[in-house]
């Protein structure tokens, strides 16, 4: 399968404009900063999660605990996956009873991601609610998913895909859409 | 009926033979030898043997034939078929049959089983003790006079050296080998391989060559002052080999024989824990093996035999430590001579004739084993450069417990003859 | 760094890099024994059979405690080797098992060889709990990860491996795991107990426990079983702790921070005394709490679906 770029949806700034929109409206909706915990699914949700954070802090001038979750023990295709994939650490950072627990993911999609992450966030307790930060929402849903907030909305076909490079992950900001094409 | 055989290379070292010749076979006997022979009579068959080796008919002398009791391993008629088919014309059947061979009636059924429904000629071989049990001494006076050309309690040794002092006398007195399977029971343990790298490291109980070096160093003592003869089953340590190398210089009547897997395979071969590889003696290290092959180079070994022990599919399709111990090798034995030494340079094929005819006939005191004329019409004609490949689906055994498989052989038996009757021709058992 | 393989059989076949991808994937596991909840849904619905043929709590419990921690159905199958019991043969055993559809054969046998004998006749992954005096590779497993949990790495440590070398699988997969990732190994032991050969698995061989202990980082004590002294491999149990017994005199001439380490079950008295056992240098119970982890990660990387899709998360 080979990706041919299409275009560039977000850059550096966009990321970042969407990021302190996001920041707010956690505040806004949660009335404040307490009893907010974020847990970034990893990858790329993880370093999100931080950067989220840090933006409350600035605003709020609360420093909100922030969490990494791993999925891969809760998908539901592990059986369809080629040898298991590796694993990475679940580190919660704090009790998730009876908190606000904000997932955070880079993209948004069929919805079996998030739906593995609320599976293993209540294994851990029973938060008081459980709201969802994307940075883009692709559509496609197959789960009845939804979430709180959104960076970007991005309508894409099935044979196109989204790729979210991060500086921490892979050393630069940006946010672009892919086709796949047929071999040549 | 009269046979010739013409065109072929003779070997036939009772008679210093190596050479071109023709040979004339008259009803059961050997005619005439050399290039009279065509003008010794009308035949009525001619065997055309250009570029093959004519040799005395080959003998196995240390063959399990499981019959009574396991006819569903082997019986005496399934395993003469396959001595023919690996070109031997006589084997020496071992006593641990169930019940076992002692005594005038264990020996008499054999004979009259063999005359009935065996291929290849059968010459009992009788057990020392009674049972096998190596309590007491089993009747091998009457066995003896029933037909038993040897004696042996194969399988287990004679524990107890009292005991095996005086089966020696005896055998002595009845003029008969003992053949032994010299091991030393403490010693081997429950071991189920040789002990070594090999064993240690895939965790397998070892048996050490001491096991069977203080054997074999015991057993030609006994039989030094028993002044008997002794013949050393499956020699496989580099030390029996020099024990009983030395017992000869000292003028003792002390023979052995070697298994082809002892000079074909090393104890790496156990290393997927095949039990195909599991048998007694094990499989030895390199050193020892190398030892086997200069032996066999400088005449000290006296024959080669296979121990042919057939077990069922069932009983070898278990863990290693479970799985009964031995293999089967009458189609395999002339071929892995041929290949692993004389076309490896470590004998000739008049040494080879000497080890698989010639010797094994003196040892057990039979007629065949010689072209002279008058003697007995076994002849086995063979074809020294023929490829072939292992294939135990086609054996005629009962059994395929053989570590052979696939194995690329280059020498097989194309004719044989037993007492005058043609029973193997072109590679294949002609009734 | 990945784990493709579809049987664990033993540690002599793997790579480095394999034994660092089971240990990695062990660091996950590991803290899954901490939550409240101690279970994840990755092997749900997966069957996997305990068949051991030779008692075991110890490892049967910790291998039942990742099965069902990782969700899975499993089953405990406690199967006589008495050669006087003419039950089925180990071959048909097996079948019968994988005929009732099940996901994986965890298996422990008097036998070395049996689990790859199994391996080869059945179809699901197969785990060696321990085969005879071969392999024990998932204890050899978690010994390497307490060990890299408590110094921090496993290049360059010098491991002691004290006891009945002869019939120890622990000691043999050890070794092999051990070596591999750059430690050295020496075995000690009453030179009856010491295997001909064990030199050419990679370990250095003495029967000087006091000459040794000085230079140990890490001090591996092997149970002594009973029945070996009705074999006559040494004279009696008090003479076999005078010299190769570990107890606070010997430990004071160990280094101040060596790691004490025992498979289990404790002959206390014997091979370690309760102080040493119990004491500040022991990482025993530490040893049983990573095996349930260790065993989790192995289950988990054996338990992998078809081999053709690339992963398309």
């Amino acid at each position: 399968m080979v990706l041919r770029d299409k275009a560039q949806i977000m850059d550096a700034d966009d990321i970042a404009r969407a990021l302190k929109r996001i920041a707010h409206e956690i505040l806004e909706k949660n009335r404040g900063a307490r009893d907010v915990i974020l847990v970034g699914i990893r990858t790329r949700g993880a370093p999100l999660a931080k950067r989220v954070a840090d933006l409350v802090k600035s605003i709020e001038g609360t420093q909100v605990p922030v969490g990494i979750l791993d999925i891969t023990l809760y998908r539901d295709d592990l059986q369809l996956v080629a040898k298991q994939p590796v694993v990475g650490k679940t580190e919660l950072a704090a009790d998730v009873e009876e908190k606000v627990v904000v997932l955070v993911d880079d993209v948004l999609f069929t919805g079996r991601t998030i739906r593995a992450a609320m599976d293993e966030i209540v294994d851990f307790g029973r938060p008081k609610s459980i709201q969802l930060a994307v940075l883009i929402d692709r559509g496609h849903r197959e789960l009845p998913i939804r979430a709180d907030y959104v960076g970007k909305n991005v309508p894409t076909s099935a044979r196109e895909t989204i790729t979210v490079k991060l500086v921490e992950t892979d050393g630069e900001d940006a946010v672009s859409v892919q086709e796949m094409a047929d071999e040549i | 009926m009269k046979i010739l055989i013409k065109g072929g290379r003779v070997i036939d070292p009772s008679q210093d033979l190596d050479g071109a010749a023709d040979l004339l076979l008259d009803g059961g006997a050997i005619a005439a030898l050399g290039p009279d022979a065509a003008a010794a009579g009308t035949a009525d068959t001619v065997i055309e043997a250009r570029g093959l080796v004519v040799a005395p008919g080959l003998i196995d002398m240390h063959v399990h034939l499981r019959e009574p009791g396991r006819e569903d391993e082997e019986t005496i008629a399934s395993g003469t078929r396959a001595a023919v088919a690996g070109g031997f014309t006589a084997v020496a059947s071992m006593p641990n049959t169930e019940p076992v061979t002692e005594g005038e009636e264990g020996v008499k059924f054999v004979v009259a089983k063999a005359c009935d429904a065996a291929l290849a000629r059968v010459h009992p071989i009788a057990a020392v003790t009674a049972g096998l049990r190596g309590e007491m001494l089993a009747e091998i006076g009457a066995a003896a006079a029933a037909g038993a050309v040897g004696l042996s309690d194969d399988g287990s040794p004679i524990a107890n050296s009292g005991l095996a002092r005086r089966a020696l006398e005896y055998a002595r007195m009845l003029d008969r080998p003992v053949i032994s399977h010299s091991e030393d029971p403490g010693l081997v343990g429950r071991g189920v391989m040789n002990e070594g790298r090999v064993s240690t490291r895939l965790g397998l109980r070892g048996i050490p060559n001491e096991s069977e070096d203080v054997a074999v160093a015991r057993d030609i003592a006994l039989a030094r002052l028993a002044r008997a003869r002794l013949h050393v089953a499956h020699i496989s340590t580099a030390r029996s080999l020099e024990l009983v190398a030395e017992a000869k210089r000292l003028g003792a009547a002390v023979t052995c024989e070697a298994t082809p897997h002892h000079f074909a395979l090393t104890d790496e071969a156990v290393a997927s824990y095949g039990t195909n590889t599991k048998m007694k003696p094990p499989l030895r290290a390199e050193p020892d093996v190398a030892a086997l092959r200069h032996a066999l180079r400088t005449g000290q070994v006296d024959a080669i035999a296979s121990d042919h022990a057939p077990h069922s599919q069932e009983e070898k399709d278990q863990e290693f430590d479970v799985a009964p111990f031995g293999i089967i090798g009458l189609e395999t034995s002339l071929g892995l001579a041929l290949t692993e030494l004389y076309h490896k340079q470590v004998i000739t094929l008049v040494d080879l004739v000497r080890l698989m005819s010639t010797n094994p006939a003196l040892i057990l005191g039979l007629r065949s084993g010689t072209l002279r004329p008058g003697a007995p019409a076994d002849v086995t004609i063979f074809d020294p450069g023929r490829d072939w490949t292992v294939d135990p689906a086609a054996f005629l055994s009962i059994s395929r417990n053989t570590p052979f498989s696939g194995w690329q052989l280059k020498g097989k038996a194309v004719t044989v003859i037993v007492d005058g009757r043609i029973l193997l021709r072109d590679g294949e058992i002609t009734v | 760094m990945k784990f493709e393989r579809s049987d664990l059989l033993g540690i002599e076949d793997l790579t480095r890099d394999e034994i660092g991808a089971i240990l990695e994937a062990t660091d996950s596991f590991a803290e899954i024994s901490e939550r409240p909840i101690k279970k994840v849904p990755v092997l749900r619905g997966l069957t996997v059979v305990n068949l051991f043929f030779e008692p075991s709590t110890r490892t049967r419990t910790s291998f039942e405690l990742a099965e069902k921690r990782l969700s899975a159905d499993m089953v405990n199958i406690a199967a006589s080797t008495s050669a006087t019991v003419k039950g089925e043969t180990l071959k048909d055993t097996a079948r019968n098992i994988e005929a009732m559809s099940i996901d994986m054969l965890v298996v422990r046998h008097s036998a070395s060889g049996a689990p790859r004998f199994l391996a080869e006749v059945l179809a699901c992954p197969v785990v060696n709990a321990g085969d005879g005096a071969h392999e024990h590779p998932t204890q050899a497993l978690l010994d390497m990860y307490t060990v890299r949990k408590k110094v921090g790495k496993l290049d360059g440590l010098h491991v002691g491996i004290v006891g009945d070398i002869l019939h120890s699988r622990v000691a043999r997969s050890n070794i092999w795991g051990f070596t591999k990732m750059g430690a050295r190994v020496t075995v000690c032991g009453p030179a009856t107990l010491i295997p001909p050969g064990i030199e050419t698995l990679g370990a250095a061989v003495t029967t000087d426990l006091d000459g040794l202990i000085p230079e140990l980082d890490i001090l591996m004590l092997l149970r002594i079983q009973t029945e070996r002294l009705s074999q006559c491999f040494f004279p009696s149990l008090r003479e076999y702790a005078e010299i190769f017994g570990v107890d606070s005199a010997r430990m004071a001439r160990a280094r101040k921070d060596v790691i004490v380490m025992h498979p289990g079950p404790l002959n206390r008295g014997v091979e370690i005394t309760p102080d040493v056992a119990d004491g500040p240098n022991s990482v025993i119970l530490e040893q049983v709490k990573y095996g349930v982890a260790v065993r989790m990660a192995v289950l988990y990387l054996l338990s992998g679906g078809e081999r053709t899709s690339e992963d398309t998360h």
